[in-house]
């Protein structure tokens, strides 16, 4: 009997919470987003979702194989990478691109770095932008909704950003806004418009948001830091205009960045405060991308940009243990004193 | 601040961090019984944080209950008594729980129980006096650590102390003892309290517990409202249920609003902690003068047939305690010493009960205990949880890399290795032996660079 007693570091009992739980969450707050690119862009945007996932999951699981390392198919992170870098690409994308999306996600930013928690830039990100780079055309083909599409054809249509980055140099907003022909604010928030498959509908993409806090799953410190950086920016770009604010937020993949990729644990800073500055960070970067740069959207360099800074807003943040931040403060009263 | 509900007061300072366990106090209505003496004891002479003890009895000495059979003329130390009457058959060295091997004197009981004739309540009539009584007695904080009581009373005078805390927290699953203790022994407290306030007067006394014992609350306020209590010196406090709340330097900041800085003791912010077993125990030592021969512990654990609050005498082999609960009702898996949150995974069951081990738990379901252990995912909640402002998962880091400057600059040593990272990671990392590992790393360094 005795040899077969367990002997291991306290503590002995632990919560119900695991890696795979998580991921879990995750992947059911992405179901609604999901389920709506589905619908809004038909079979193919299914293809290219389910292409995602399961050359996601063979990469992971090959490579991890090839370096000899555990199989880690059961976090779920791959499946997680896979649904996100789908939301990230057009519905028209071709399905060998989003091979080549997977295997840069998975393999070269992830693997290469380690494996999950390893990876300093977030796997997604990185591949929509070597993507974007390398397919500029195929990956800004965007089409209407199928539900709104009028013509027997998927007409290729700008995005609601790329008219807007014009309107802040025209003398009077408003009427170039309503002269600029966007969609109504209630379909951008439906997701009625033209964008990738995963960003379009601000709905579903706030029902997912709720669950994670629900669930504990994020904080929401970086949504809110973030997306409240971009509308406070706005509001100055605009002159006031909360329309021209209402529009910046649900265009463009801010919300899925936001919500979805700028809080990923592994390339997001641990602290509160950290939290705070690459929310703020990010809002930033992405609004003087979106008013001065030459690319209409700036979300996915805003957070690779601050996920590289990450490691040092962390050194800038971490914690004054347990009590000493009072001996500091005495020993300032003492050389007062003195 | 604190405010008053019910003539109890809630907690001053707020701590951060800490984690929601399963209490799991299955035996909290369980009264203590008494477990008759084994056939042998083996008492060993490092039950305390100090100087071990050299054995004073040699093989084939007749002994009496409460006769000193170790002790040393270091100060940070207890003396050891002897629990049963009979002959020493053994002088030796014994593995304990931890792994750590110390000297023993094992006594073979004749079954009569005979006191010593040393037994004999102490005269006191100063500070000193009570110091030397309580080093006399035997005493260690009875909570888990281990420390000589004598000592943490033995505080220089120019420290300021003016609280004495009595720790009744209990945040540990499962334990129970100072639950019954208060339920069973609330005069003991109350007595230990007022004969310790004459020699030391303390501004306030504290007798904290978590929110989850209104019962205990209940039996202690009649009897303090009872006592003279004029100056109001003696005060209750509920202090909200999260674990590591019993933790000495979590108990000061909930009682008082004061942080121990790093590396110093509870006196030098002004504070003594004491288990409420311990000041219980000093209640009945000053009246009978039985030094401390035996304790209360739970027994309990899915692999316990008859789980039980047990008071046994020290030095009763852990088997014996097990057999007394009825057995094992089903294949152990694992065996704890202590609670679930800080307790020693046993690899034997012969090792002795010493005097500041709490509970007994044995486990049949490995499932329950431990979950798969994958890579870190950064997810932050060893950091939102670590009570003592750490960064477990950097740590974690540093301590495999070996990096003692950052190691040192993160605040390693201010762990309590209360293991609430550990048990929230949803990874499964074992956080607490990185941060052993990291402290080892650090002293290592230290060491080589005093050369």
């Amino acid at each position: 009997m005795q040899n077969k007693l367990t002997v291991s570091a306290s503590p002995h009992i632990h919560s119900s919470e695991t890696t795979t739980g998580i991921m879990l969450d995750v992947i059911i707050a992405l179901t609604p987003a999901a389920v709506v690119s589905v619908i809004f862009f038909g079979l193919h945007a299914l293809a290219v979702l389910a292409t995602s996932i399961i050359s996601a999951m063979v990469f992971e699981y090959v490579s991890r194989k090839i370096m000899k390392r555990s199989n880690t198919l059961g976090d779920l992170s791959a499946v997680v990478t896979g649904i996100i870098l789908a939301f990230n690409l057009p519905s028209t994308i071709p399905l060998w691109i989003v091979v080549i999306g997977t295997f840069i996600a998975i393999v070269i930013v992830k693997q290469m770095f380690g494996g999950i928690g390893q990876n300093f830039v977030n796997p997604a990100i990185t591949a929509r932008i070597i993507l974007m780079t390398s397919f500029p055309s195929l990956m800004s083909t965007w089409t209407q909704p199928l539900v709104t599409k009028t013509g027997a054809d998927a007409v290729t249509s700008a995005s609601p950003l790329a008219i807007m980055a014009d309107i802040t140099k025209s003398a009077d907003i408003k009427a170039a806004m309503e002269s600029a022909g966007l969609p109504s604010l209630k379909d951008m928030f439906l997701g009625l418009r033209p964008g990738s498959m995963g960003e379009v509908c601000a709905a579903a993409l706030l029902i997912g948001f709720a669950y994670l806090l629900i669930r504990k799953v994020i904080s929401p410190i970086i949504p809110l830091t973030f997306v409240g950086t971009v509308a406070v920016c706005m509001l100055i770009a605009g002159r006031g205009s909360l329309e021209f604010v209402a529009y910046q937020i649900l265009s463009g993949g801010l919300l899925l960045g936001a919500i979805f990729m700028a809080t990923d644990y592994t390339t997001s800073p641990i602290n509160r405060k950290g939290k705070v500055i690459f929310g703020i960070g990010c809002g930033l970067i992405t609004s003087l991308i979106r008013l001065f740069g030459v690319l209409p959207e700036g979300v996915s360099f805003s957070i690779i940009l601050m996920n590289i800074f990450v490691p040092h807003i962390e050194n800038l943040t971490t914690p004054k243990p347990f009590g000493l931040v009072k001996e500091k403060k005495e020993k300032n009263k003492e050389e007062a004193k003195a | 601040m604190s405010k008053i509900v019910d003539g109890v007061l809630t907690a001053v300072g707020k701590s951060r961090g800490g984690i929601t366990v399963p209490h799991n106090k299955n035996t909290a209505e369980k009264a203590v019984v008494r477990m008759e003496e084994p056939k042998t004891v083996v008492l060993p002479m490092q039950q305390h944080i100090g100087a071990p003890c050299e054995p004073t009895v040699k093989v084939g000495d007749k002994v009496d209950v409460g006769q000193v059979i170790g002790d040393t003329d270091k100060f940070v130390s207890a003396p050891i008594h002897a629990t049963v009457s009979g002959k020493v058959v053994s002088v030796g060295e014994v593995y304990l729980a931890h792994g750590m091997i110390s000297k023993a004197v094992t006594i073979e009981s004749d079954g009569e129980m005979r006191l010593s004739p040393d037994v004999k309540p102490p005269v006191i009539n100063s500070k000193e006096d009570f110091i030397k009584a309580v080093r006399a007695s035997g005493l260690v904080g009875l909570g888990g650590a281990g420390f000589p009581t004598h000592v943490k009373l033995n505080y220089p005078d120019d420290k300021g102390v003016d609280t004495l805390i009595i720790n009744a927290a209990e945040c540990e699953p499962y334990i129970t003892v100072d639950y019954r203790e208060c339920i069973e022994h609330g005069e003991d407290i109350v007595n230990g309290i007022y004969s310790i306030q004459k020699y030391f007067k303390f501004k306030q006394i504290i007798i904290a517990a978590e929110d989850n014992k209104p019962k205990a609350f209940r039996v202690l306020k009649d009897i303090i409202d009872m006592e003279d209590n004029k100056d109001k010196a003696v005060k209750l406090m509920t202090l909200r249920s999260r674990y590591p709340q019993g933790a000495e330097k979590m108990m000061i900041l909930s009682a008082t609003g004061r942080k121990v800085p790093p590396g110093k003791l509870p006196a030098d912010v002004g504070c003594v902690v004491m288990n409420v077993g311990s000041i219980a125990f000093i209640g009945r030592y000053l009246k009978t003068g039985k030094p401390l021969i035996s304790r209360s512990i739970t027994v309990d654990g899915t692999a316990i047939k008859e789980p039980k609050n047990v008071r046994v005498p020290i030095g009763t082999r852990i088997s014996d305690v097990i057999d007394f609960c009825g057995g094992f009702s089903g294949e152990p898996k694992k065996i704890i010493f202590g609670g679930p949150m800080m307790g020693v995974a046993l690899s034997s069951i012969e090792a002795p009960v010493c005097k500041q081990n709490n509970a007994i738990l044995a486990f049949t379901d490995n499932k329950y205990l431990t979950k798969k252990r994958r890579d870190c995912i950064r997810c932050g909640r060893c950091v939102e949880v670590c009570p003592m402002s750490l960064m477990p998962t950097l740590i974690e880091r540093y301590a495999k890399a070996k990096d003692v400057d950052r190691l040192k600059k993160i605040g390693v040593n201010v762990c309590m290795e209360c293991g609430s990272c550990a048990y929230s990671c949803p990874s499964s990392r074992p956080l607490v032996q990185y941060m052993r590992l990291a402290k080892q790393v650090v002293r290592e360094e230290e060491q080589k660079n005093a050369k």
